[in-house]
């Protein structure tokens, strides 16, 4: 047991010393927080490619001014010309594209065509048809020549926005936020994801410079295969834990530096108000509330959005995130210390690596779709599948997991990271003494069943 | 009594004998050789005394006792392929090392200044391994597999890659390792200093000892029937039906003749039946090389 300490200790402080790993720690939080900060406000202050669009109706003016204008788009309405002449020329003309409108299209749906030299954005063409579809209706609706019906649209007019509310066994009820549960899965499959890859791959990195440069067999005459394996294992993964945390305080901090001191007062309201907005959709008791109590309703929001991230069952996630981290990174990394083992150089690592690598990304992939639906037969077979469970539970658990499901997925992993950490052990005490072989799966198999 | 005994190890790499029922008793304070070709087995048979492997089946006793995991405290190894981190300091890893081996880390800093002192190496302590020169990263690699005081030694060819000078330092300080009380087990391809240093050797080919014993007794077994003379000035003389001449030179003066005896005639009567044809300067029983011994031998049993 001393042995493995000192083996620990080694790759610990070999690593924390390094010059790489000092720059990374200091560089990454300024980075993220460079992109937590500054691509908000690149979204707000995007202007996109603006675009002037001809719309030309068969002489009527029927739809005359109904399609607005946009930030990112200009609607031209041209009275006298003619399709087949403009095509010739729109885009000399500086057009995008050409919007033509048919009188027929009160009763035909399709009478519509916009005609541009490129695939047009979603989000015009669905500008295009509400804008449309609403003056169709109202129209429609005129027809019925029904008194004052401008006041009765308007009083018809609402707005919908659905606040979700989780309901436990004892009644209990809390605010939650479907946005908030969102970024939560997705920061904690990313960051589970990114921690057991780069680490795992850290180890085979290890594995690999100690045997070609032949120190193993130096320490096997010392210690156990096992204890060198584990030491190296454990040391990697304290570096991994010591720069997450170095990373978490670092981000905080510059997140808030940067915060009160780069960006001016209304870019920090405009972004609070654009992420409430994406997350919430809108959430107009919030802003009833806050004009009663006479704050600004960006800042309610704000502070109804903090609410909800605190309803999160934080305790849970912080115990199953270093739960999952350690299992699933002593799964992989236990992996990645068998190939290592098994090659001569990294670059012989690549055939091995495939396999190892889809599971995780599959892992990351189905996480993805976890954030759209959490309830999915996909996402819960896969965070019962260990080799996946890592990365998508932890998407999971922010929309919530009955409890049985989470302690399940924990039992098969501790059993398969042992079954795991048993058959690298075997391959690794075999292939770190096999130098100038090409080694293939079956080969590795045979070393399996290898004895002593 | 033997200090290290190992009794009918065979190892099987699948279908592969790597060793085949060999046995080796290494009395204490021994240098005891273990030779044999490339791929002969000497390496499996090292690795399984220092457990990084174990035997198929067989027997392993160190001091009488059952060979046990903890017993490479008492065993220090030099392997063939020397390893050190390159990235690391020397001393550390000196320390490193030494702390694997079980040493508390004031006692390790302690011997590590005398024996970095002593191989005058000291200066090289902050240096990385990778700005060193070969040998004197294997004069760390040395320091760093006798520093726990091993009662058993193992040295994978220790002398590759040394200038002669550094060459006879590492010998003197094998031979001083054996006068204070370790037993060395000494694997090389350099049948001078087996010669030189060994007291017993084993050889080993295709995964099977084909010879064994004392160097001295097993240089005269072989040597049985050859003589070398020297005669002052031109002398020559004719075989008989006792001895052939192998082969006759005249050099400096002097006549150098070796015979080989084809009846069993006593050395004294030899003596008595050349000393007629001139003036006999010196009459030795031809000892042969280590050298010539290891390819006969190897060559005979394949």
């Amino acid at each position: 047991m001393n042995k493995i300490s000192v083996i620990i200790k080694r790759e610990y402080v070999t690593r924390v010393r390094k010059k790489s790993f000092i720059i990374m720690t200091v560089l990454a939080p300024l980075l993220m927080a460079s992109m937590f900060v500054l691509l908000p406000i690149l979204m707000m202050n995007q202007k996109g490619d603006f675009k002037k669009i001809a719309v030309i109706e068969d002489n009527s003016d029927l739809f005359k001014g109904v399609i607005k204008s946009t930030k990112d788009a200009e609607f031209v309405y041209l009275d006298n010309a003619k399709v087949e002449d403009l095509k010739k020329t729109f885009v000399k003309d500086g057009y995008y594209g050409i919007l033509y409108i048919s009188p027929e299209l009160v009763h035909t749906p399709n009478a519509v065509y916009l005609i541009s030299s490129k695939q047009p954005a979603i989000g015009l063409l669905q500008h295009i048809e509400n804008s449309l579809k609403k003056e169709i209706e109202r129209q429609k609706l005129l027809s019925y020549k029904i008194e004052n019906l401008d006041e009765i649209m308007k009083n018809v007019e609402t707005n919908v926005s659905v606040q979700t509310k989780k309901l436990d066994e004892t009644g209990k009820e809390t605010g939650t936020s479907t946005g908030i549960a969102m970024v939560l899965a997705y920061i904690n499959a990313f960051i589970m994801y990114m921690l057991v890859f780069i680490f795992g791959a850290q180890v085979m990195r290890g594995v690999i410079e100690e045997k070609t440069s032949r120190v193993v067999e130096v320490i096997i005459s010392s210690v156990k295969p096992i204890q060198l394996m584990m030491g190296k294992i454990i040391g990697i993964a304290l570096v991994g834990l010591t720069q997450f945390l170095i990373w978490v305080f670092l981000t905080m901090a510059a997140v808030t530096v940067l915060k009160t001191t780069v960006l001016n007062k209304n870019n920090t309201t405009e972004i609070a108000q654009s992420v409430s907005q994406n997350l919430m959709a809108g959430d107009q008791q919030a802003a009833v509330n806050a004009k009663t109590a006479n704050i600004s309703p960006e800042m309610a929001e704000f502070s109804k959005l903090f609410d909800n991230a605190m309803n999160q069952q934080w305790g849970l996630i912080i115990i199953c995130f270093i739960f999952y981290f350690i299992t699933g990174y002593l799964l992989y990394a236990s992996v990645f210390a068998a190939i290592g083992s098994a090659v001569d150089n990294e670059t012989e690592t690549q055939q091995f690596m495939l396999p190892v690598m889809i599971p995780i990304i599959l892992g990351l992939m189905v996480a993805m779709g976890t954030m759209q639906n959490p309830e999915s037969s996909v996402s819960f077979w896969c965070s019962m599948i260990p080799l996946t469970s890592p990365i998508v539970m932890m998407a999971r658990i922010p929309f919530g997991v009955p409890y049985w499901q989470i302690a399940l997925s924990m039992v098969i992993m501790l059993i398969t990271f042992g079954a795991f950490v048993w058959m690298a052990a075997k391959v690794y005490r075999t292939g770190i003494l096999m130098y100038g072989k090409k080694t293939s799966w079956k080969e590795m198999w045979k070393w399996l069943r290898y004895s002593g | 009594m033997a200090l290290f005994e190992a009794k009918n190890v065979t190892k099987q790499y699948g279908n592969q004998f790597a060793l085949d029922n060999v046995s080796i008793s290494v009395p204490e304070q021994c240098i005891y050789g273990l030779l044999g070709p490339n791929g002969a087995g000497k390496t499996t048979l090292i690795r399984i005394i220092n457990q990084i492997t174990g035997p198929d089946s067989g027997e392993l006793f160190l001091n009488g006792k059952k060979l046990m995991p903890e017993d490479v405290q008492f065993i220090g190894y030099l392997p063939e392929e020397r390893g050190l981190y390159k990235k690391m300091k020397v001393g550390e890893q000196a320390l490193y090392f030494a702390q694997l081996k079980g040493l508390s880390k004031p006692e390790a800093m302690k011997r590590l200044k005398y024996w970095f002192k002593k191989l005058d190496i000291i200066d090289w302590w902050g240096k990385k391994v990778e700005e060193l020169s070969k040998g004197m990263q294997q004069k760390v690699q040395f320091v760093t597999t006798v520093l726990h005081e091993p009662k058993l030694l193992i040295f994978d060819e220790p002398f590759s890659g040394f200038d002669p000078l550094n060459t006879k330092i590492v010998k003197d300080e094998i031979l001083f390792l054996r006068d204070k009380g370790a037993t060395i087990i000494f694997s090389t391809h350099d049948m001078e200093s087996v010669e030189e240093l060994c007291d017993n050797i084993t050889l080993i080919n295709k995964s099977k000892t084909i010879l064994e014993g004392s160097v001295d007794e097993i240089r005269r077994k072989w040597a049985a029937h050859e003589y070398d003379l020297i005669f002052e000035g031109d002398v020559t003389i004719e075989g008989n039906g006792h001895y052939n001449i192998l082969h006759q030179n005249k050099d400096n003066n002097k006549s150098i003749i070796r015979l080989k005896t084809t009846s069993d005639i006593k050395s004294n009567d030899l003596l008595q039946s050349v000393m007629k044809s001139g003036n006999l300067l010196s009459f030795n029983p031809a000892l042969p090389s280590m050298n010539e011994i290891f390819i006969r031998v190897v060559e005979t049993h394949n």
